[in-house]
């Protein structure tokens, strides 16, 4: 696969017009107008009196780094795969045997569902953010700074721990006027219990994430737009929503892919504070068993499979959008 | 000028200035009803910042300025100038439509739903009604067949021709034009100088910042000349054209011709 990546395969190799040797600089070999054209423009670099054939009689050039490369690549994937079916270790049997256990299903879709539920109180929230961080009154787009500052400059681990412990800090927690009487309290550890922790800490330390995505977004947003939505007599909010919101996604939604990524594997964090996603499902079954080594391949086949699913849907949600953008092009014509 | 009538647009010694920077210093100016008003004048002499300061996307720094006997952006009350709420800005701003120099559509909205966005969310038109005279609109503009077609797909005379049927979706009493054909093509220019000039004959009252003095000459009732943030001189495209009293305007007409 890495070789793949450094050295795209030479695609002449399968033009049956050209030399056999694989090695053939694809340029030229794949060149319909070269393959085709019964008299090659000269440009094409080949040597004087060649270019009267089908094809091009050079000598390719050779690529001995590549080759290098590529053995030694070759020899390291062998030997890991060799381990990895030679050293009893692995105990690849465990592996399958929990692989689709009840208990594992049951922490991957903890997993999926937190990673659903913290990411979209983490996008509403950075929308909010975003927003409150633009706004003409100070102390709103000052409060806004601030929330960013604190979420951002402090470990998700900490803030998870935080309020999984917030019953200690506030043990009532009540709902009425400020300073005034309440209507409804109760005891923190019951109105906060461990998933509202882990939702609360992933999503809203998220949100201070997603409100930079967001603003660079809305920043994104040619200034026109806004001026032409103003002149037609669209308020602030309804220019924001009709107008530049739905223009900045395109910006913004690509690194919203990436955090959701991201987010799947962060749910991990959790486990800390045993939540029972997938991390802890497998942690408490070797913990009775003591297949340590399977039960943590169990959960990281689960999270690479995962984050495959997501990443295609990301590619796919990428070309959508990129269509768009033949709109950009066109505003100057 | 008939003295009767409201002047559609009255600057009284308007001044502009951005922070250090004085923009407009002292323009006097007045618009009647019906009539085209030609702004012309070298590059940053403030012909800009007066036609956003009519629609208030600039507050003005002093100086009186009222559109159709309102002041922009205020409201008198007992004698106290105070500022306008923003929602009542807004409601003024529909009556002025605006056309820019680089048309600013929305590219995400087809031409006919750039039209009608306003109308609908903001007059709370009905989208029947909407969409129906949005396409009477393509059509007076010769775009009926594109309604359709994103800005993206559109030739920068057509994108400018959706833009001010656009502006006129709004139903507005007074148009501002802003280099309506500065960013255009020059094959593509005459496209949209016919239909502005079309809509002077219908007697729509409009102030055209422009550099064509050829539409100038043709479809205006007044030339106003600017310079450094002044009203240098004003006049009847005939004599302002043609025979201008004072030397700067000289200066700048044999550069532009
Ligand atoms: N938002 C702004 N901030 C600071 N200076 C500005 C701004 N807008 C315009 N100006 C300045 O005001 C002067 C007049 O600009 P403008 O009205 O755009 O001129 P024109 O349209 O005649 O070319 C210029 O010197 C310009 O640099
Ligand atoms: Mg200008």
């Amino acid at each position: 696969m890495t070789t793949a990546d450094a050295s795209p395969p030479p695609r002449g190799a399968t033009t049956p017009a050209t030399d056999p040797t694989p090695a053939a600089d694809p340029a030229l070999a794949t060149d319909p107008a070269l393959a085709t054209d019964p008299a090659p423009a000269p440009a094409a670099g080949a040597a004087p009196g060649t270019g009267v054939g089908v094809d091009v009689d050079a000598v390719p050039l050779r690529h001995p780094g590549r080759w290098a490369a590529g053995v030694a690549i070759g020899v390291l994937a062998a030997m890991g795969v060799h381990s990895l079916v030679t050293n009893r270790n692995f105990q690849w049997g465990t592996v399958g045997d929990y692989l689709f256990a009840e208990p594992v299903l049951r922490g991957l879709w903890a997993t999926v569902y937190l990673t659903v539920i913290a990411m979209a109180i983490g996008i509403v929230g950075g929308i909010v953010l975003a927003i409150l961080r633009m706004s003409p009154n100070p102390v709103v787009a000052g409060a806004a700074w601030l929330y960013i500052w604190f979420f951002r400059g402090t470990p998700l681990l900490v803030q998870i721990l935080f309020w999984s412990f917030i019953g200690a800090l506030y043990p009532r927690l009540s709902l009425g006027i400020p300073f005034g009487p309440s209507f409804v309290s109760g005891d923190a550890n019951h109105i906060v219990p461990l998933f509202a922790a882990a939702v609360l800490g992933l999503g809203l330390n998220e949100a201070a994430y997603m409100a930079e995505i967001v603003r660079a977004g809305i920043n994104g947003v040619d200034a026109g737009q806004t001026e032409a939505a103003s002149a037609l007599g669209m308020s602030r909010a309804l220019t924001l929503r009709r107008i530049v919101l739905p223009q900045a996604m395109r910006t913004i939604i690509p690194p919203t892919g990436n955090e959701t990524i991201s987010m799947l594997k962060t749910t991990s964090l959790v486990s800390v504070i045993s939540y029972n996603e997938l991390l802890n499902a497998t942690r408490l079954i070797y913990a009775r068993n003591f297949q340590t080594i399977p039960l943590l391949i169990v959960a990281a086949l689960w999270y690479l499979a995962l984050t495959s699913v997501l990443t295609v849907g990301q590619h796919q949600l990428e070309r959508r959008f990129a269509r768009g953008t033949l709109a950009r092009v066109g505003e100057r014509r | 000028m008939s003295g009767t009538a409201v002047p559609m647009v009255r600057a009284e010694r308007v001044r502009k200035s951005f922070g250090q920077h004085v923009a407009l210093r002292e323009v006097s100016l007045t618009v009647v009803p019906g009539e085209v008003t030609c702004l012309i004048g070298p590059s940053g002499s403030g012909k800009t910042t007066f036609l956003r300061c009519i629609n208030h996307l600039e507050q003005i720094s002093g100086g009186r300025l009222e559109v159709d006997g309102e002041l922009v952006g205020y409201r008198e009350h007992r004698g106290r100038i105070r500022e306008l709420r923003p929602r009542d800005i807004a409601r003024k701003r529909r009556e002025i439509g605006m056309v820019f120099q680089r048309f600013n559509l929305f590219p995400h909205l087809t031409a006919l739903e750039n039209i009608i966005e306003a109308p609908v969310r903001v007059r709370a038109e009905r989208r029947s009604e909407a969409v129906e005279r949005g396409r009477a609109l393509l059509a007076r503009v010769g775009l009926a067949d594109r309604a359709g077609a994103y800005p993206a797909e559109l030739s920068g005379g057509q994108q400018q021709r959706v833009a001010i049927a656009r502006a006129l979706a709004m139903r507005p009493k007074l148009m501002l034009f802003d280099e309506p054909t500065s960013a255009l093509d020059p094959e593509l220019v005459g496209e949209v100088l016919e239909i502005m000039r079309q809509l002077a004959t219908e007697g729509m009252t409009m102030i055209v910042v422009t550099h064509e003095l050829g539409f100038a000459r043709q479809a205006a009732d007044t030339v106003v000349f600017m310079d450094a943030g002044r009203v240098v001189e004003v006049g009847p495209p005939a004599t302002l054209l043609t025979a201008p009293t004072h030397e700067r305007t000289r200066a700048f007409l044999s550069k532009v011709l």
